[in-house]
């Protein structure tokens, strides 16, 4: 308890890691408004799980909670890391998407309903292989239809992670919300051992994997837009706040001629110490650079 | 096969544009040309290897960092060109062997790029440009989802040499701790995880499969006919809507994806409901 990160307020913190996909959905959402779509007792699960002898899940991983954020409508979609990694199957993805096509078309009626999507996550679920990297593509486009109206904000708390296909969607937010326990990549550490060599990434090296893809890296490099402490009220108050904020003039994927002349600018004879990052890209040029 | 990625690439874009050469000031591993299909200028696409390219994880047909970037900026400007014209058809070719695998790749957020790439497809869909994939080789992965899997038509050659999937054969077996051999056995009864083109067909999402005689090296038959084919689907495009509803309209979606449209009839009733 010396260490001077952690305040006195500490031990009073109520963790939003330790929640699951359910109770993370709930706490986000006004008391009192929230009402889960598609719940476990539809039973709406994989039909390819167990024709390979793997339990599937009444919910298939992925919850859908409709209710209110701050008093304006909002979606909450949470994905389940405890279950398949949180990876994207035909059901769990359809159910994102389906929800955020709905959230689109209450939002171009004339009642913005903003999506709030909780990525614990490797990606596609190979077992579902080409329709998990289908539905994956199918999300992204539904995240482009919806951010023109309302804003589309992603969290990952910790601790599975955001990682594969996945990480385009983060990529494609209007805001993402990011704990220090969280990391956010394409390629996971893993992944690129085995590809590439231990030389490349040795992904034992966890100081290594969190300087490169953790929350804090990825907020000092302005990537993403606020990092919170792992504490329920704390992660509540960002998500209003971006709700609240609405849609942003620029989204930080259509900013390519700022990010193009960044990778244009570094050198790449060798590798990087992930802080030199922080120098050349600093959250306030990222703003700067908004066209 | 992966040994090949990008023959096929740089054959196509050859056939189609009658060059295979990057736009100035753009690195060598994607070509953009403007050539005609019908009547009209499309501008197309592709990702090939550089075996000097800046990036040592993206010089085999990889879509990386300066990949990503360069599509998106090159499928904006056609966006921006057309703002108050007539929209014109963008064609991406694909042979990507995969998204680029590296550590200077995640330091310098490739998330990102990958998102800004499919960012621009979408985008170009979304504002009435007909997006058409012609995929000749390989589409793997996150490499096609930066470049290619946005498109609102999707055509491919019926041809062993094509496969899409979400990884490649080994890094699958790899994840889901099992041979090659079981995978393959798999794939023969769980259609979303085969490996054959075929089968992918089966999932709804093609426009169409096209025969064509030799991909490797295509005659002036096979060239004409695959001109004909895209110019089919961008007036095919054009009569339909811009998002990707049709990849649960086709009547192999409705007996393949079953769940999927399960899962929107539900979902919206539940929505409704008050």
């Amino acid at each position: 308890m010396t260490d001077k990160r952690y305040g006195a307020n500490f031990i009073h913190r109520q963790s939003f890691i330790e929640l699951d996909a359910r109770e993370r959905a709930t706490a986000l959402i006004d008391a009192g408004t929230s009402r889960e779509l598609l719940g476990p007792f539809e039973r709406v699960e994989s039909p390819w799980l167990a024709m390979q002898g793997v339990t599937p899940q009444e919910d298939d991983g992925c919850v859908v909670m409709k209710g209110k954020i701050a008093g304006q409508a909002a979606v909450v979609i949470a994905l389940e890391g405890a279950f398949q990694g949180g990876s994207m199957g035909e059901v769990s993805g359809e159910k994102m998407t389906a929800a955020l096509d709905l959230a689109y078309a209450d939002s171009k009626k004339g009642t913005p309903t903003s999506a709030v999507i909780l990525l614990e996550t490797g990606g596609v679920r190979l077992q579902e292989a080409n329709l998990g990297l289908a539905v994956i593509a199918e999300l992204l486009g539904s995240i482009l239809l919806l951010r023109k109206y309302a804003p589309v904000i992603c969290l990952s708390a910790g601790m599975v992670g955001c990682f594969g296909g996945m990480s385009l969607a983060a990529g494609l937010a209007s805001y993402v919300v990011m704990t220090r326990e969280a990391r956010l990549g394409l390629n996971g550490p893993e992944v690129i051992e085995q590809e590439n060599g231990i030389d490349e990434f040795d992904s034992s090296d966890h100081a290594l994997v969190w300087a490169i893809d953790g929350g804090e890296q990825r907020f000092a490099t302005g990537l993403i837009d606020a990092l919170v402490e792992d504490d329920t009220p704390q992660v509540v108050e960002a998500i209003r706040r971006f709700v609240g904020e609405g849609v942003p003039t620029v989204h930080r994927s259509s900013q390519v001629t700022l990010y193009r002349s960044r990778i244009g600018a570094l050198d790449t004879s060798r590798q990087w110490d992930p802080k030199e990052l922080r120098t050349l890209w600093t959250a306030k040029s990222a703003t700067e650079g908004k066209q | 096969m992966s040994e090949f990625t990008g023959i096929r690439g740089t054959v196509w874009f050859r056939a189609l544009t009658g060059q295979a050469s990057p736009m100035s000031g753009d690195p060598k591993s994607v070509l953009t040309s403007d050539a005609p299909i019908g009547k009209e200028q499309a501008r197309f696409l592709c990702v090939v290897p550089d075996p000097h390219g800046r990036f040592p994880c993206a010089r085999h047909g990889e879509v990386g960092l300066e990949e990503a970037y360069t599509l998106a900026t090159r499928v904006r400007e056609v966006i921006e060109q057309c703002k108050n014209t007539i929209k014109r058809p963008i064609v991406a070719i694909v042979d990507a062997k995969s998204q680029a695998y590296g550590r200077r790749e995640e330091t310098a957020a490739i998330f990102l790029a990958a998102a800004a790439a499919a960012d621009a497809y979408g985008s170009a869909r979304l504002a009435g440009h007909p997006v058409i994939t012609l995929v000749v080789g390989q589409a793997l992965s996150g490499g096609f989802l930066m470049h290619g899997y946005q498109a609102n038509r999707i055509l491919a050659f019926d041809d062993d040499g094509v496969m899409i999937h979400a990884m490649h054969k080994e890094a699958a077996a790899r994840v889901t701790q099992r041979s090659v051999a079981e995978l393959e056995k798999l794939g023969k009864k769980i259609v979303p995880m085969s490996y054959d083109i075929r089968d992918y067909a089966k999932l709804g999402l093609l426009y169409k499969l096209l025969h064509v005689e030799n991909p490797e090296k295509p005659s002036v038959t096979d060239i004409r006919n695959v001109q004909n084919e895209l110019a089919g689907a961008i007036a095919d495009a054009r009569g339909g809507p811009v998002d990707l509803r049709n990849h649960l309209e086709s009547k192999e979606a409705l007996e393949m994806r079953k769940a999927s449209l399960l899962v929107r009839s539900k979902l919206e009733a539940h929505w409704l409901e008050n």
